[in-house]
């Protein structure tokens, strides 16, 4: 890896230009629409299998840790909380920084190894503009519709264990649940998934603009990005939890 | 108008253009020509801000490009042709939305009616319409790509400026003779000024009677084909030595062919 100063003063400046082009126009909407589409749906199932799995293994733990105590009418409680705040974003953040960044960067990187950049640029057009605004753009409306969907999923995935396996009604579950969706809770899980975005799109998008060395250069860049992006992603969501949290608690 | 003033260019520590300048007017057509690395291509991307010189300044109809705005650079751009040495098509995109891509990009046109210029214009460039439009630049041979990416810089607009990087490098001499004189009836017909890259002394000598000879990082000659000729410059001569035979056999037909 490049020197670390050097490659996080890189990446903080394409970042300050990628939203300074966000407000010029022209807007590019079909790359928008595609970027919606493809990562959307393309993500989508993806999102569905990590929800239904994860939402169902955690619950299970905490069944029968819960059970013990004979505290499991709390499931639908920890789940809320656990799921919205915690484990939602972070999933759907993950898999979107795997999936994703990874696309991205390849694309940009390919394109920018075969003089694609250049031949865009040299039509009088801006590739950041272009390709990164979409992606930027796109991934902000993305991911926190994806994160809602992990966790719904999630959550049903919760409640097919906790009636059929830890044997708690259904209202009960579902009305401890909804208990817990006060203000702080929504505020935290719906502004992690939006702080991500702009993780995620940053680091895909300079990875693949300064990607060099050719084709094993784009695959470098595209494994760096993944990386990157996921680590970002779990510090950025202990970071969130430790200080917004701590900021807003007292408020809810 | 393009205009190059003492400009030295290099990669990192490496400088690959010292202290060249040269001037070409408008309707005005001008080969480069110089050993394989000698930064033909690095001129080019210049002209069009690709990459900025480290010192002296690149003027294109007056403007300098180190001055001018991003929006104020990006029109310069619009009013630039370039075909890239590899072509650079757009390999996501069909041979269609490649060649149409500006219409596509900076005009209002219908769908329609950028699909009727792009058919044009393939057929221009003597590929079967029909048969590529819906394809992508890597079902097609390098030779084709290179018509594709020679028919995507030509529809343009209004082009002010064309630059081709050794368009006909790899084509068959039917190609390489329908690009020539496709580049010239553009030249004269639109009085766009034109520069094209290029090893084959033939073209060279079929597209315009200015020469510019880089070598070792200096401009060495800026003249007619007959100056070169006669040149008794050694480094002119050393260039030369590989092409007298051509030279020859070229000017000995005694016409430019696009003026049959
Ligand atoms: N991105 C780059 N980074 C570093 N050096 C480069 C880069 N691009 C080109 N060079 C160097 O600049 C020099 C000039 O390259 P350029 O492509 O302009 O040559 P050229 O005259 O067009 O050659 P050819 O006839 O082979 O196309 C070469 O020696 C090359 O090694
Ligand atoms: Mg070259």
């Amino acid at each position: 890896m490049k020197n670390f100063a050097a490659e996080f003063q890189g990446l903080f400046f394409f970042s300050g230009r990628s939203l300074a082009a966000v407000f010029r126009p022209p807007f590019y909407w079909r790359e928008l629409i595609d970027q919606l589409y493809v990562n959307g749906l393309g993500s989508l199932w993806l999102i569905v299998l990590t929800g239904a799995f994860a939402g169902q293994g955690f619950a299970l733990a905490f069944a029968n840790e819960l059970a013990e105590f004979g505290a499991k009418d709390y499931l639908g409680r920890i789940m809320a909380i656990s799921i919205i705040r915690e484990l939602g974003p972070v999933l759907t953040g993950l898999m979107v920084a795997a999936r994703v960044a990874a696309g991205i960067t390849a694309e940009i990187g390919a394109m920018k190894s075969s003089n694609q950049l250049d031949a865009m640029t040299a039509f009088g057009i801006d590739p950041m503009r272009k390709l990164v605004v979409p992606r930027l753009v796109g991934l902000i409306i993305l991911v926190p519709v994806l994160t809602i969907v992990t966790n719904v999923i999630a959550l049903v995935g919760g409640w097919v264990i906790a009636a059929f396996v830890a044997k708690i009604s259904t209202t009960f579950y579902w009305s401890t649940l909804i208990d817990r969706l006060v203000f702080g809770n929504l505020f935290i899980g719906i502004m992690k998934p939006f702080v991500f975005s702009f993780i995620i799109a940053f680091i895909a998008c300079y990875k693949g603009f300064s990607s060099e060395g050719g084709t094993r250069g784009v695959g470098r860049a595209t494994t760096e990005s993944v990386v990157l992006s996921s680590i970002s992603v779990l510090i950025m969501n202990f970071f969130i939890t430790r200080f917004v949290w701590q900021a807003i608690r007292g408020f809810v | 108008m393009i205009e190059l003033r003492n400009v030295t260019f290099g990669y990192d520590e490496r400088v690959i253009l010292e202290d060249i300048s040269f001037t070409i007017g408008e309707s005005e057509s001008a080969i480069i020509m110089g050993p394989s690395g000698s930064g033909k291509s690095t001129i080019l991307r210049l002209l069009l801000g690709l990459n900025y010189p480290q010192r002296g300044d690149v003027l294109i109809d007056g403007m300098n490009l180190n001055q001018i705005s991003d929006r104020d650079l990006e029109e310069v751009r619009k009013s630039i042709g370039m075909v890239f040495q590899d072509g650079a098509l757009f390999d996501s995109l069909t041979v269609g939305e490649n060649v149409g891509y500006y219409l596509f990009e900076h005009t209002k046109q219908s769908t329609e009616e950028i699909e009727t210029a792009v058919r044009e214009m393939l057929g221009f460039v003597g590929l079967d319409a029909d048969q590529v439009v819906d394809q992508l630049p890597e079902q097609l041979s390098g030779g084709m790509q290179r018509r594709v990416a020679i028919a995507r810089a030509l529809l343009a607009t209004n082009p002010k400026i064309m630059l081709y990087d050794e368009p006909t490098t790899g084509l068959d001499p039917q190609a390489t003779d329908l690009i020539l004189r496709l580049v010239n009836k553009l030249t004269e017909e639109k009085g766009i000024s034109t520069i094209v890259v290029t090893h084959q002394i033939s073209d060279a000598f079929f597209l315009a009677d200015r020469f510019l000879v880089i070598f070792g990082g200096r401009l060495i000659f800026d003249g007619t084909i007959a100056e070169l000729r006669d040149s008794d410059q050694p480094q002119v001569r050393a260039f030369l030595a590989p092409y007298r035979q051509s030279l020859e056999l070229v000017e000995s037909k005694g016409f430019r062919p696009a003026q049959q």
